[in-house]
């Protein structure tokens, strides 16, 4: 049986983690308004890109000219490039990322593949290191960035062109948590190189498409584009991420506060109990007492 | 035919120009071509430059980096991964896109590649001299 005063310290101090799960929510709700905001001013740009790309692709059937749309022709060598938080305390997000790579590494080694990793951020790095340390070629740390700019993507996307360039990997896979509401980011894998061309979506000018002029031809557009969607696609991916991981992270502080109101209203029951004893218990020390005289 | 186009000039990072425009100077891969209204379809990938659009309230010049200019008869859309201002680019951030100029140069392969280097270094140079 606790002490009225071991009881009271414990109220306090839940307390106080409930002020720090409070706190961190509303920094966390802050920075995901400010995180969405980034990523829908960042769609226009994606969005006129996978136009283009989709128009283009549509019309060039050899697509032998860009490497990065036909890829090398083989599927030994794959790189995973996981995205993830540099921080912790959001819930099942580091974590959600982390086991759908892992679980496709396992995949690929299992039927003989090669695997090469990239790790971007640090949480999943650390997570994966025990079992597929071995295969990192790379790390990325960007916990010293405090706004993801376009710079840090196109930073990543080169290292990936580079690789590529060098024979290093025939298919590239990003990781990334999708974010789809506050309380809902979903894991997903995306295929980077060889490229997907989007399907066509009819566009509102329809006709006209058919007789644009390229320069300097249109294999060399479509092979400029899809470079550039590269970045693209990994700076949506960190953006998308950021999103998610403040989402993660505002619905766990969310129900750890709650959590943690649950147990004040707990231990406070308890503190009342144990005090209304023992006023009870010395009343009846005392009225005994005097009827003993 | 109308005398404005519709002109979107779009980054990574937001839409930095959308509206009416009189004309749009962009510097494509193999030179400079001015859009107006009712040009023919035409898609082009841009080298480092000075981008000059002509607003019926004035005019506006910015510099670009890598991405692809679409025009239409009655819109153009500029994709560029940057796009500054000129006014913007001043003391610190010149510099250093100077200097990433004359890496540029330096590492350009081909001639091709050596005289967009160079070109871009001689207007980066000029708005030095004017600052």
């Amino acid at each position: 049986m606790p002490s009225l005063k071991d009881l009271r310290n414990r109220i306090t101090s839940v307390k106080a983690t409930r002020k720090i799960t409070k706190a961190m929510q509303m920094v966390a709700a802050a920075k995901l308004r400010r995180a969405q905001e980034v990523a829908t001013a960042a769609r226009p740009y994606a969005e006129r890109m996978d136009q283009m790309i989709a128009n283009l692709g549509s019309r060039i059937t050899d697509k032998g000219s860009a490497p990065l749309l036909a890829g090398t022709g083989r599927d030994q060598t794959y790189l995973l490039i996981v995205m993830t938080g540099e921080r912790g305390l959001a819930g099942g997000f580091n974590t959600n990322i982390s086991k759908l790579a892992r679980q496709e590494a396992q995949r690929l080694l299992a039927q003989g593949k090669t695997v090469k990793m990239m790790m971007v951020g640090r949480k999943g790095a650390e997570a994966l290191k025990r079992e597929l340390g071995n295969h990192y070629i790379d790390r990325i740390d960007l916990r010293a960035v405090r706004q993801i700019a376009f710079a840090n993507a196109d930073e990543i996307a080169g290292k990936v062109l580079k690789l590529f360039e060098a024979g290093e990997f025939d298919v590239a896979k990003l990781y990334f948590a999708e974010f789809k509401s506050v309380i809902k980011q979903d894991p997903v894998a995306l295929q980077l190189i060889p490229a997907k061309i989007p399907e066509t979506k009819a566009q509102a000018t329809g006709g006209a498409e058919a007789i644009h002029q390229y320069e300097p031809s249109e294999e060399e557009v479509l092979g400029d584009l899809v470079t550039l969607n590269i970045s693209t696609q990994i700076f949506r991916g960190l953006l998308e991420n950021v999103a998610s991981f403040y989402g993660a992270q505002m619905s766990a502080m969310d129900s750890a506060t709650r959590n943690a109101g649950e147990m004040i209203n707990k231990l406070t029951l308890k503190y009342n109990r144990t005090r209304q004893a023992m006023i009870t218990k010395e009343l009846i020390e005392i009225i005994s007492g005097a009827e003993a005289l | 035919m109308a005398a404005t186009l519709n002109f979107e000039l779009v980054t990574p990072e937001r839409l930095v120009f959308s509206g009416e425009a009189n004309q749009v100077v962009v510097p494509g891969a193999e030179g400079d071509f001015a859009v107006l209204a009712g040009h023919s379809p035409f898609i082009s990938t841009l080298r480092p430059g000075v981008l000059e659009v002509t607003l019926p309230q004035g005019s506006q010049r910015l510099l670009v980096k890598k991405g692809v200019a679409e025009a239409d008869p009655d819109r153009l859309t500029i994709l560029a991964q940057t796009a500054v201002p000129l006014e913007e680019l001043t003391g610190e951030r010149l510099a250093s896109e100077l200097r990433a100029a004359e890496e540029q140069l330096a590492a350009a392969k081909d001639d091709h590649a050596r005289m967009v280097a160079e070109g871009l270094l001689d207007v980066l140079k000029r708005m030095q001299l004017k600052s």
